[in-house]
Order: structure tokens, then C-alpha cells, then sequence
């Protein structure tokens, strides 16, 4: 008897607890992709917000003499202008920290407004089914067949590229991703039987969509807000490129590399550097979005 | 079988005709395009005198009729700004575009597809790891920006191929990489998956057991289920790259479709920008159209939808 007394009974033992939300942060934190991408884009973010206090130089500031300052690892660089001049004698350093507010703010208010379009449809379609299924299923392939860039070209230059304009066109084009995945996640747990018991109780649609459907699709909604996110970044960039994004002297990324490409045969990092730094924007985003993918479904992972 | 076709085909039609009204109106009411046409210094009486001239004076929706009578007839108008059919001008610039198109097509699925089974064989070593980074980078870099540096990598550092220009193949190898680069990551990711579930599938194991060949089982037996899906992907990313044309084409002056519709958008030749989305959306509804019929007879199991 005594030596029994000894052993812990492992029904009264008192075991750590852990919350399913512990149990998620801890795998996020484990997680190299989640954790890279979520630090990237923090500091991006960081980087935006204050930007009038890191930025070295006014990103307008023009001045003739200083026209295409090499960056500082080049042998005539600076400290002055780490990442060099443009065509203007602007900071290139600046003009890329002032240039982040350009990206996010259109990466995240085009993936709000899409997302809010393309989840009402993909939850309605989902949810109601039949009739309501077969034509909103109609509108997402009439809209992916639609070719994106042409369509965003055309409306810009025919109403004058603007940051309000970008934001509203990438949001009204880019909602089909949304719209897809949400409808088969509501199909999915359409018939589950916490829905079937939320009926029964009498609870109204709006009520069951809201506090049912919403939050129990949530992370397949965050996993295409971080894509699309990412794309409307792109697209903006593209436009922009090509004269019919956010128009000048506005810092945009896409814009630098457009005023940069005469120069870059002779001074290359004039397009590099406003490259680079999408390129790893993006990447954050991305890999945020496929660090969620795999922290909240596991089960999933391929 | 054929009633799926007939249906499916039926549908094709519905959406074309769809996105022919959504572009028309698109453009007739993003602004007025009389103005556009005659720039913002002319007179109110010049103004006047191209909406008359263009038929732009008409009601919207006499327009539109008029307009898409024609358009069925392959008619769309002449050019404001080319003084040419806008039929003639589309057809002078397809081959490029289509050339351009499948050859950046089948350069995606070449690295893709073996990419993505190799990834998938070799599960959690350092070859799936660098087939991830390669398709995590493809998908984050903007297609403009890595055809700037191919051409400043090969044209200008090495020399060994042309800046821009088109003629020779020599001309179609960046833009065909930059393009095709930009549909990799997802067939290759396709690939991978679809095989990861293809080879954990019972007849695997049996093909397994029963003492065939690892290439036998691989190629015979697991490819050919896990490319099934990669066609409906393929089809639609034919679609994206025929719009990341205009991108391409324009930093590579190659003159096909894209190179015409940028140079019709920024001179608000609408005639021709709304035969170009018109076309490219008819070419991605018939393509997909093909993709499913195609998946279809593949599986019967696809039909049921």
C-alpha cells in the first residue's frame, strides 16, 4: 500500500494548463515561416507609421546637384544618402521608408474592400445555395475571366490614376479569391451541427452567419486577405510602372522603379533597391499568410 | 457525357456575353469618353464634333447593340488612333501574343512539373526545401521588375541576348522566362501536393507491393492521377500570363496584343482596348472551356457538376 500511495494518480494530478490559445501562440512561435514573415512585416509597419521620424531626408526634397548619388556601398557613396539619390537629388532611403505607406495602405485597404465583397458573396452562396449558389458561382467566373491588369489599366487611365482610384479598382477586381474559398468553407460547415442546433433555437441567419459561420471560416479569411494583400501590392507597383498607378512625386515603389529605368544601365541600383523592397514585402506577407495556413490547421499541412 | 458538354458550353457563351456588356460599360461610364478622345485643351465644339463622329451622341444602349451586332461579325470598328480596322490590327498582333503565351506555358510546366515531383518524392530534404524557396520567391517578385534585371543580367552584363525588339527567338527567351516564371509557383505547388496525395493512395501501395518498379509506380501509376488537376491550373494561368502580357510585351517591345493594348490605353483608343478584353476573356472562357471538357472525359467523376 504504501508504495502505491507513491505513484501520482493521474486523475487527480494537477497537469500544467494549457489554453487552445497558448497551444496556437506556442505553435506560431515555432513556426520559422509565421515568425520571419510576422517580424518582417512588423518592422515594415513600424518603418510606415513612423516614417516622418526615420525618414533622414523630406522624400520631396529636390536638389539638382545631388542627381543620382550612388548608395553607400558603392566607392562614391555616402552616409549622407545610404541608399543614394534619384534623377531629382531626392533620398532614395527616404523615399523608400515614405513609400511603404504607399504599398500597405493599398495592400490593406484594396484586400478590406475585396474582402468584404467577395466574403458576402462566398458566405450568401454557401450558405443559401441553390439558386443564389448558381448565380453568384456565375459572377466569380464572368470576373475571373475578366484579365485583371487590362481592366485596372483601362479604368485608370480613363478616370486619372490616384491613390483612391488604385485602392478602389484593385478592391472592386480583386474580391474572387475571396469569394471561392469562403463559399466552399461554408459549404463545408453548412450542415454541421452547430448550425443545425443554432437554428433550432431560433437564431436568425444574420446571427448564425455572424457568430457561427464567421468566425469558424476566419482562418481560411486570413490566409487569402495576407494573398490578396500581397497581389493588390503587386498590381499597384505594375500600375504604377506603367504611368497609371499613384501618380508623381508620390513615393511609390512601382513609380521609383519606372523613373529609375533610364538609368539602369549605367546606375543599376536605381531599380534594384525599390525592387528589393517589394520583393521582400511581399515575401513577408506571403509567408505570414502560409505561417497561418499551418498554425490554425495542422492538420492540413502539406 | 455530351449533355455535360452541352451545358458547359452553353455556359461559355453566358459568360462571354456578360463580360462583353461588363467591359462596354465599364468604359462608357468611367468617363466621358469624348473627352478623353479629344484631350483636355480642346473646345467644347471640337468635343462636340467627335461625339457626333463616333456615335457617341447615341443612347448607351444603342450603342452598346450596335456594338455587339458587329463584334460578332469580328467587326469592331476602326482605331481612333491607328487609322486601321481594329479587326486587322488585333490579328497583325495575335501570333506574337499566342507564341508568347504557350511558350511561357510550356516553359512553366517543364521546370513545374518535375519540380514539383521531385519536391514531392524527396519530401522534407533539402531539394523540397529549395523548391519551396523557388516558388515562394516566384510568387513574390513583380514580373516587371525581374524582366528589368534579366535584361540587365543577360542583355547588358553578358550580352548574350537582345535588349527588346522582336524578329528572332533570340528575342522571345527573357520574355518567355519572365512570363512563365510568373506561373510556376502554383503548378509547382499543384504538383507537389497532388503527388504527396497521389503516393499515400492505397493502389500505390499496392503497385508497390506488388514488387513493380519505383519508376513504374512513379510515372505510370502516380503522375498521371496527380496532373489531372494541374490541366484545370494550367488553363487558368494561360489566362493570368495572356494578361501579364501587356506588362511583358511593353518592357520588351514586343509588339503582340499586350503592346497594343497599353499603347490603346494610354492614348484612350477605346475601340481597341474593348476588343482586346473581349478577346483575351473569350480566349480564357474557351481555354478553360477545354480544360474541363478535357478533365471531364479524363474523370468521369469531374461530370457531375
Amino acid at each position: 500500500m504504501s508504495e502505491t500511495s507513491a505513484v501520482v494518480d493521474p486523475l487527480t494530478a494537477a497537469l500544467p494548463r494549457v489554453s487552445p490559445w497558448m497551444r496556437l501562440g506556442r505553435r506560431a512561435l515555432g513556426h520559422h515561416g509565421f515568425m520571419a514573415g510576422a517580424l518582417v512585416l512588423g518592422a515594415i509597419v513600424l518603418l510606415a507609421l513612423f516614417a516622418p521620424l526615420l525618414a533622414p531626408h523630406d522624400p520631396y526634397a529636390q536638389d539638382v546637384s545631388l542627381r543620382l548619388i550612388p548608395p553607400v556601398w558603392d566607392a562614391k557613396g555616402s552616409w549622407d544618402h545610404v541608399f543614394g539619390t534619384d534623377k531629382l537629388g531626392r533620398d532614395y532611403l527616404s523615399r523608400l521608408i515614405y513609400g511603404a505607406r504607399i504599398s500597405l495602405m493599398i495592400g490593406g485597404l484594396a484586400a478590406l474592400i475585396s474582402g468584404l465583397i467577395g466574403t458576402a458573396l462566398g458566405v450568401a452562396a454557401g450558405y443559401f445555395g441553390g439558386k443564389v449558389d448558381a448565380a453568384i458561382s456565375y459572377l466569380i467566373t464572368t470576373r475571373l475571366s475578366m484579365p485583371v491588369v487590362l481592366v485596372a489599366l483601362a479604368v485608370a487611365s480613363l478616370v486619372g490614376g490616384s491613390l483612391k482610384i488604385v485602392i478602389l479598382v484593385l478592391g472592386f477586381l480583386l474580391w474572387d479569391r475571396f469569394a471561392v474559398v469562403t463559399r466552399v468553407a461554408t459549404q463545408q460547415i453548412r450542415h454541421a451541427e452547430y448550425i443545425a442546433a443554432a437554428q433550432c433555437i431560433g437564431a436568425s441567419t444574420w446571427r448564425i452567419v455572424v457568430s457561427e459561420i464567421l468566425p469558424n471560416i476566419l482562418n481560411a479569411l486570413i490566409v487569402v486577405a495576407t494573398l490578396e494583400m500581397a497581389h493588390a501590392i503587386l498590381l499597384e507597383a505594375t500600375l504604377s510602372f506603367l504611368g497609371l498607378g499613384v501618380p508623381p512625386p508620390e513615393p511609390s515603389w512601382g513609380l521609383m522603379i519606372a523613373e529609375g529605368k533610364q538609368y539602369m544601365f549605367f546606375k543599376p541600383w536605381v531599380i534594384v533597391i525599390p525592387g528589393v523592397a517589394l520583393l521582400v514585402l511581399v515575401l513577408a506577407i506571403n509567408l505570414l499568410g502560409d505561417g497561418v495556413r499551418d498554425v490554425t490547421a495542422p492538420e492540413n499541412r502539406n | 457525357m455530351l449533355n455535360f458538354a452541352l451545358r458547359r458550353v452553353a455556359v461559355a457563351f453566358c459568360v462571354a456575353f456578360t463580360v462583353a456588356v461588363f467591359s462596354f460599360f465599364l468604359l462608357h461610364l468611367s468617363g466621358d469618353l469624348a473627352t478623353a478622345i479629344a484631350g483636355a485643351e480642346s473646345s467644347a465644339a471640337q468635343i462636340e464634333q467627335i461625339r457626333v463622329q463616333f456615335g457617341l451622341d447615341q443612347p448607351i444602349a444603342t450603342q452598346f447593340v450596335e456594338w455587339l451586332w458587329k463584334a460578332m461579325y469580328l467587326d469592331f470598328g476602326r482605331s481612333f488612333y491607328f487609322q486601321d480596322q481594329v479587326t486587322t490590327l488585333i490579328a497583325g498582333r495575335l501570333g506574337v501574343t499566342m507564341t508568347l503565351g504557350g511558350l511561357s506555358l510550356g516553359f512553366a510546366l517543364l521546370i513545374a512539373i518535375p519540380l514539383g515531383v521531385l519536391a514531392a518524392i524527396k519530401r522534407d530534404t533539402w531539394v523540397d526545401r529549395v523548391a519551396l524557396t523557388i516558388s515562394v520567391f516566384g510568387q513574390a517578385m513583380p514580373s516587371f521588375w525581374f524582366a528589368l534585371t534579366l535584361i540587365l543580367i543577360f542583355a547588358v552584363n553578358l550580352r548574350w541576348l537582345p535588349v527588346s525588339g522582336s524578329g528572332t527567338w533570340q528575342h522571345f527567351v527573357m520574355p518567355v522566362i519572365a512570363l512563365g516564371t510568373y506561373a510556376m509557383p502554383a503548378i509547382m505547388r499543384l504538383t507537389r501536393n497532388g503527388m504527396l496525395d497521389v503516393l499515400s493512395s492505397d493502389y500505390i501501395r499496392t503497385a508497390r507491393a506488388k514488387g513493380l518498379r519505383t519508376g513504374t509506380v512513379l510515372f505510370k501509376h502516380a503522375l498521371r492521377n496527380a496532373v489531372i488537376p494541374v490541366v484545370g491550373l494550367a488553363a487558368v494561368q494561360l489566362g493570368f500570363m495572356l494578361g501579364g502580357s501587356i506588362v511583358i510585351e511593353t518592357i520588351f517591345s514586343l509588339h503582340g496584343l499586350g503592346h497594343l493594348a497599353w499603347e490603346a490605353i494610354s492614348r484612350n483608343d477605346y475601340p481597341v482596348v474593348q476588343a482586346v478584353v473581349l478577346l483575351l476573356s473569350v480566349v480564357y472562357i474557351f481555354v478553360t472551356l477545354v480544360a474541363d471538357l478535357l478533365n471531364a472525359a479524363l474523370d468521369p467523376r469531374m461530370r457531375s457538376n
